[in-house]
């Protein structure tokens, strides 16, 4: 029978390490990822991602389950992502205001619809649109993005999201509906693009 | 049509997640409003765009770094139990080395005026007094003329002349 996050964490608590490993397991994925897609950079998001677990580690003697294990964890993490942000806008300030902190593989691909012609490889297509729909979340304003991603992404509850993000539920539902409205916008060239992929048949996936 | 009534409700009822009252008010909005009816179906395709961008794997050494981070931790346990609260360290802490500095602050005391008793006799404090009235010791009048250290000062502002603890040149 599975246990849960909480009964591991008091696992953890009581000096069980490898509860403490099925957390790792369990979580390494999802806050990699949330990670990044925050701060846009894989190695930066690793190393965050390996701080929250060192500091759930840390917090294990004093840990009361006054809180889903998740809101917690994902608040440390979202925490993290915002000091790292504001920290490199502040290196980035004298480099440009304006322009957004690329790196890794999103760098080198222009901002632009991907291409529609006939004979380019589905993969291509497929990688491109992963870019641009990434470049878009990246687009948000740092709370809207968070919102966007623990509810699209990480699924929680509108009042854990609340609780990560230290707002009332009503401005959660605010920030999400204004996020969502940019990525509808954002986004729309690539809804009708779906739709002509759809057509050329996809074999598999 | 006021769009704006139902942001609100938006989300919440998209996601299926709506109580039965923002149902209602939404569905009979939509009912009424093309726009929103249309705003509908492009936030549907846009989740399911979403939904396509893949994850990323962690990198294959990235658990072993956790392991090596959790490693360096202090064990916790056994002796941790005897450690005062840190709040409680500190305000401890903070008055032992207030009442330290206090002890070791030097007494300060102006001059006194002089008390005239017939025999100019000096109790104990008033020596401790003088002792510390450096004026005493720079006062070259003073040193020089020692015997009538013995007498005491007319008035205030006067040098104080220790009688018993004859002064050491420096």
């Amino acid at each position: 029978m599975a246990r849960s996050d909480v009964q591991l964490m008091l696992e953890v608590k009581a000096g069980d390490e490898a509860s403490f490993e099925l957390l790792l397991r369990k979580y390494r994925i999802p806050l990699v990822n949330f990670l990044y897609r925050m701060v846009r950079d894989q190695g930066m998001a690793e190393d965050l991602a390996q701080e929250v677990f060192l500091r759930v580690y840390r917090a294990r003697q004093d840990y009361a389950p006054s809180a889903k294990f998740t809101t917690w964890m994902f608040r440390i993490a979202t925490n993290l992502a915002l000091n790292a942000l504001r920290d490199g806008r502040h290196r980035q300030q004298e480099i440009s205001m304006d322009r957004p902190i690329e790196t890794g593989e999103d760098a080198a691909v222009p901002w632009e619809v991907p291409d529609r012609r006939p004979g380019v490889e589905y993969e291509m297509i497929r990688r491109d649109r992963a870019i641009f729909i990434r470049r878009a979340i990246a687009q948000l304003p740092e709370k809207q993005r968070a919102a966007v991603l623990l509810h699209k992404y990480q699924e929680l509850d509108y009042d854990e999201i609340a609780r990560i993000l230290e707002c009332s539920e009503s401005a959660l539902k605010s920030l999400l509906f204004r996020a969502y409205e940019t990525l509808r916008v954002q986004l729309a060239p690539l809804v009708g693009q779906s739709a002509a992929v759809g057509e050329t048949g996809e074999s598999g996936s | 049509m006021n769009c704006k009534k139902i942001e609100g409700k938006w989300i919440a009822y998209l996601d299926g997640k709506a109580s039965p009252s923002e149902r209602r008010e939404v569905e009979s909005h939509l009912a009424l409003c093309s726009d929103c009816r249309q705003r509908a179906e492009e936030y549907r395709a846009m989740w399911e765009l979403l939904d396509q961008e893949p994850q990323i794997l962690p990198s294959p050494s990235f658990d072993a770094a956790v392991r090596a981070r959790v490693a360096t931790e202090p064990p916790r346990g056994r002796w941790f139990w005897l450690l005062p609260s840190p709040r409680l360290a500190f305000a401890v802490s903070m008055l032992l080395l207030l009442s330290v500095w206090i002890a070791s602050r030097p007494v300060v005391v102006a001059p006194t005026p002089a008390a005239t008793t017939g025999a100019g006799q000096l109790g104990g404090e008033a020596d401790f007094r003088m002792i510390n009235d450096l004026q005493v010791l720079e006062n070259y009048d003073v040193v020089s003329n020692f015997d009538a250290l013995s007498d005491l000062p007319a008035s205030s502002g006067a040098p104080s002349q220790p009688s018993t603890q004859p002064p050491s040149h420096m």
